[in-house]
């Protein structure tokens, strides 16, 4: 048994593509973090496929407690790379919280975020949202619905607490957007205030995303803004209701990256482009025949190694649904979109929609050109490392000439005002115009001094 | 031609054997004792017809009683759980755990099979690196799939033992010295009283610390986590060790320590013939306790430093909070009991072995 299991796996080893012909790794046992949520599965994939054993990568997937951990273990070393926010590397590299040059050369997915208030929020807010032709609240749910509520909530001396999962996290951004969106003031940061509660009539803090649904059952918080599973949790749970997908605030924007640090891209080039690769393939994989492929992936996502809720809960926004309140399903089909609509490529634009909303809130404290925004860009995204891996695929045979934008300078179309919820279109080689057409948020050379907006 | 009966001869050897086997098995007792199976020796002599009833009811007091109190556990276990929901669903009951218990076996045995594939594919690839020359690029590659729960309990055992050893190394000298001389016990003896009360959480962000600043970057023999499990381990369970063996060798019976004058021995003698074996009883008392405050600890720091073992196990399936969790950090929390359990066994046969007092 042993000898015929010897052969299999000698001939799976052989059909893949011989390693020690194409690349010379220079460090092939690396160690990953992920935090838990649906969005890392291209690392389980790739790894449960066998994606990284093909390059020659011997890889070992590790749950981190939370995202300071996670970045503090890529900054140290301890972690080869990482499952991060798509605002972690940028911050990093531009000095906000722990100065390090991060690179990412891979983004791993778009979408796959919601906003959840509790049961008593959405009871108060339901009088407030028009209803569709079947009596169901009608989609997108604006702020608006919720801005009385809040008013109700601090007449009466309560805090409107919300959570979101890091400071310069893709949710935080997000809920920012979505209140401002409805009039809603969330809050600024200053260089000697970084709560980011300056001014705000809803209060955010940061949470890390497995603990949200305990924090919002126990009152601490009425709502949160994070990754699946945990809005769809909190439908299971029955103590929240999710409003709103970022899908319908912003449709296909980006979402998480994969992060490594400047300095082990420059030492082990071969490494990030076979680590590029085996992502790359694990995230065709996720798409693969209109999402065929995601029941299998959510089989292996609920594993306790890996994201371990229930199978239900994690498939719901995987294949397609979402549900809102309990009962209320609705077709979501990219909800999480893995290699579709270039998904996976570093887009430059999408580096500088996150600086611009650093800035808007007042984390990047002082105005800067246009040309920083894309200096920053630049410094950090690398779609040259992206592209090197995506040829070698479509040599092997691996994937399609067609999927990849080979021609990109980096920067997508403009995004057009119906993509988006406040119908403020966006282009990303005008960040300062773009921040100039925000109703809420810091304008031109606007700062935050003390408590107050100045310039 | 004799007077004897050739029977009265057959009965005599008979009742010589029979006493020879109650004998042993007098002896066999003690052992039955140790590993818990005390209600082995009244049922066999009842199969052996030495006055039945006396020893049924013995049997019926040692086997009986604890397994009909384990039954209605179980009983109300099963009936109770049921009603208490919770956000995670309601809590399991004996049923539900004991479905946990088997799938996790059941995942332990595809890591396993995951684990022998992984290695052959190392060896494929070593053996490919030979042909072509490269052999300096050989390499041992570990297992990179997440541990099964047996390795879980095999890390927690390690740990536990590490840290417990490392205690007694150092409490045991200290406790010689601390009941051999009044002034070392006078010196020792605020320090053991202030530090005695301290919590393991307390001190894991220090140990942490400690650990990061001095070991080595990358490598060494053993993980961070692993060194701040077991020396937060060392640290709470090193003083039941430590007052028991100043209490046993304080109270080294005097004439035994004016022998030990008389016959002008010198320390080490005195130590190794006099002051140990006397005090034995006690210093495993200590250690006894030591283990078990070790293991209890071990539990708490694993969760927190994240050494891969059973706390860990426990901290998570809290997080993942699927439905299955709650059954399964019950089946972590019964495998601890029993673990805690059978290392208590071990260190009482180890204290049987080596003291000769009738009852302890």
């Amino acid at each position: 048994m042993t000898r015929l299991t010897a052969i299999l796996a000698a001939s799976t080893f052989l059909a893949g593509p011989a390693m020690a012909e194409m690349l010379t790794l220079e460090k092939d046992e690396l160690t990953f973090g992920f935090i838990k949520l649906t969005d890392m599965a291209p690392l389980a994939v790739a790894y449960e496929q066998g994606y990284f054993m093909d390059e020659g990568l011997f890889v070992t997937l590790e749950a981190q407690a939370n995202w300071k951990v996670l970045l503090d273990g890529v900054i140290d070393g301890q972690l080869d790379g990482a499952h991060m926010l798509a605002g972690q590397p940028l911050a990093a590299t531009i000095g906000y919280g722990t100065e390090a040059h991060i690179v990412t050369p891979f983004s791993m997915d778009l979408n796959g975020n919601g906003i959840t208030v509790s049961n008593a929020v959405w009871e108060a807010m339901k009088p407030n949202i028009p209803t569709d032709a079947e009596g169901r609240p009608q989609h997108p749910i604006s702020a608006a619905a919720l801005k009385p509520v809040i008013e109700q909530y601090r007449a009466e001396g309560k805090p409107f607490n919300m959570g979101m999962v890091f400071p310069v996290s893709t949710h935080n951004y997000e809920l920012r957007y979505w209140l401002a969106a409805g009039g809603i003031e969330p809050g600024y940061y200053s260089e000697q205030n970084t709560t980011g509660q300056i001014g705000a009539e809803a209060l955010l803090s940061v949470t890390p995303p497995p603990q949200m649904p305990a924090t919002l059952e126990a009152g601490t918080i009425y709502g949160y803004a994070v990754g699946e599973p945990w809005n769809q949790q909190a439908v299971a749970m029955g103590i929240g209701v999710p409003v709103i997908t970022d899908y319908e605030l912003w449709k296909n924007n980006p979402e998480k990256v994969f992060g490594l640090t400047a300095d082990f891209i420059e030492e082990n080039p071969n490494t990030t482009i076979a680590i590029t690769k085996a992502l790359i393939r694990a995230a065709i994989w996720l798409d693969e025949n209109g999402n065929a492929n995601r029941e299998e992936a959510v089989e292996i996502l609920s594993r306790p190694e890996y994201v371990g809720a229930d199978p239900e809960v994690i498939a719901a926004s995987m294949t397609g649904t979402f549900e809102y309140e309990k009962g209320d399903v609705r077709e979501v089909p990219d909800f999480n979109t893995f290699f579709r609509h270039h998904a996976t490529y570093p887009f430059y634009s999408d580096a500088v929609w996150y600086l611009t909303q650093m800035r808007r809130w007042g984390q990047i404290a002082e105005a800067k050109p246009d040309s920083w925004y894309d200096e920053v860009a630049k410094s950090v995204y690398k779609p040259e490392i992206y592209l090197e891996a995506a040829r070698m695929l479509v040599e092997e045979g691996l994937a399609d000439e067609a999927d990849f934008p080979w021609d990109s300078d980096g920067y997508k179309a403009p995004t057009p005002a119906a993509d988006i919820i406040d119908g403020i279109g966006y282009d990303g080689r005008t960040p300062n115009a773009y921040l100039d057409s925000l109703p809420i948020g810091l304008k031109g050379d606007q700062t935050v001094v003390g408590s107050e907006i100045q310039g | 031609m004799t007077a004897v009966d050739p029977t009265a001869i057959e009965a005599g050897h008979k009742e010589a054997r029979r006493a020879r086997w109650f004998a042993r098995l007098g002896v066999a007792d003690r052992w039955f004792q140790v590993l818990g199976l005390a209600w082995l020796t009244p049922l066999i002599k009842a199969a052996a017809g030495d006055n039945p009833r006396a020893q049924m009811r013995d049997v019926w007091r040692l086997l009986g009683v604890p397994l009909l109190a384990i039954a209605g556990f179980l009983a109300l276990w099963a009936a109770l759980a049921p009603q208490v929901q919770t956000s995670l669903g309601a809590i399991p009951g004996p049923g539900q755990v004991w479905t946990e218990a088997v799938g996790l076996h059941e995942d332990a045995v595809r890591t396993a099979e995951k684990k022998a594939r992984f290695e052959e594919q190392v060896a494929l690839r070593n053996e490919r690196l030979v042909e072509q020359g490269r052999a300096d690029e050989v390499k041992e590659i570990a297992f990179t799939g997440s541990p099964s729960y047996y390795d879980q309990i095999g890390t927690s055992i390690m740990t536990v033992f590490f840290g417990f050893l490392v205690a007694s190394a150092v409490a045991i000298p200290l406790g010689i010295m601390a009941g051999l001389s009044a002034t070392a016990n006078a010196a020792l003896n605020p320090l053991i009283q202030i530090f005695k009360p301290v919590s393991p959480l307390a001190w894991l962000p220090i140990v942490t610390m400690v650990v990061s600043a001095v070991s080595a970057a990358e490598g060494g023999l053993f993980a961070k986590s692993f060194l701040v499990s077991a020396i937060t381990v060392t640290l709470c369970s090193l003083w039941p060790t430590l007052i028991n063996t100043a209490l046993g060798v304080a109270q080294v019976d005097r004439d035994l320590v004016n022998v030990s004058k008389v016959l002008k021995m010198s320390p080490r003698a005195k130590i190794t013939k006099l002051v140990l074996p006397s005090a034995l009883p006690l210093i495993f008392t200590g250690l006894r306790l030591s283990l078990g405050v070790g293991w209890m600890v071990l539990i708490a720091a694993e969760m927190l430093a994240q050494n891969p073992g059973l706390g860990k196990f426990v901290w998570d399936e809290f997080q993942n909070g699927s439905s299955s969790s709650l059954a399964r950090i019950i089946v972590a929390v019964l495998t601890i009991g029993i673990i805690g359990f059978l290392l208590d066994r071990v260190m009482f046969a180890l204290q049987s072995l080596f003291t000769y007092a009738p009852n302890r």
